[in-house]
């Protein structure tokens, strides 16, 4: 078998991690132009369906309901929304932070919930014309 | 020399399902679904160069579905397999060009681990923005995979040098 050579990091890592790295950090900067200012409601999806959309600037606590079961409970406060418990064992989404900003998402992997922030209240077209 | 290899590949299982339990008991949570420690990428980065392709993907394997029934669930197996199955091929691809490193290799597989779960989650979910966490993971994935890749390194090059005074 062929020993690895004597070194240990070369010059084409340096280029290959610093390459990537570059690239990261260009695309956050990117984001951060093309990202908006801090949205006004926050709208949950469950299954990739609208559950409910609320505004922000009020205090409230929304039970995430499927089959009559409570699966996540959302805490909307000082114009941040907190995902605050779900029936899921990891609790990925309750450690993620308090979100605010235009596109930022909580997602609760297992329920299949995803909480994200938007600027305007949409009408749901597709709602409306099946329901 | 059937036998020897056998047992290798025990020990290889044995420690990537204990680097599993390990991880899963630390709290490291990046605040994003899909971003892990990846210290079982230790093992298959070590076997990758170390006992062969075949081995080090079957290893791999094995390790996410019984580290799934053991500490996770089915979506979790989900998950780990899209990350790991993308993550392995990209690691397998870059060390067979040959111009790069372990380090290399190890982040490149540590980043698209993540990037493949991610995607999963995205059709998981059907309404995700892959692309508004894309830069997080590409940097968690660069830490991670750099740490692991220096680890790995030396640990192949033991391995090796064990191998090269048994014969």
């Amino acid at each position: 078998m062929r020993l690895l050579n004597k070194k240990r990091i070369g010059k084409n890592d340096i280029v290959f991690i610093g390459g990537l790295l570059a690239i990261a950090v260009f695309l956050f900067v990117l984001m951060q132009f093309v990202r908006g200012g801090s949205g006004a409601y926050v709208e949950v999806t469950v299954d990739g369906e609208v559950y409910g959309t609320y505004a922000l600037a009020e205090n409230q606590t929304v039970e995430i309901k499927k089959d009559g079961k409570v699966t996540n409970v959302l805490s909307i406060r000082d114009g941040k929304a907190d995902m605050t418990d779900a029936d899921c064992p990891d609790l990925l989404c309750v450690h993620q932070r308090a979100i605010s900003k235009e596109d930022e998402t909580i997602v609760c992997l297992p329920n299949k919930v995803v909480v994200k922030i938007i600027k305007a209240k949409e009408k749901n077209n597709i709602d409306s014309i099946a329901g | 020399m059937k036998t020897k290899k056998v047992a290798y590949l025990g020990v290889f299982l044995a420690l990537a399902l204990i680097l599993s339990y390990v991880e899963s008991l630390i709290p490291f949570y990046f605040g994003i679904p899909g971003v892990k420690l990846g210290l079982t990428n230790l093992v298959v980065v070590v076997m990758l160069y170390c006992t062969g392709t075949k081995e080090a993907f079957g290893i791999s394997m094995m390790r996410i579905v019984l580290a799934g029934f053991l500490f996770g669930n089915m979506f979790s197996i989900l998950y780990s397999l899209a990350g790991g199955i993308l993550s392995f091929l990209i690691m397998y691809l870059l060390k067979k060009i040959g111009k790069l490193n372990v380090v290399s290799v190890s982040v490149a597989g540590g980043i698209s681990h993540n990037i493949g779960q991610l995607v999963v989650a995205a059709v998981v979910v059907e309404t995700y923005n892959i692309f508004y966490y894309m830069p997080v993971l590409m940097i968690a994935g660069v830490l991670t995979g750099f740490l692991i890749g220096i680890l790995g390194q030396e640990f192949i090059r033991r391995f090796q040098i064990l191998n090269k005074t048994q014969k």
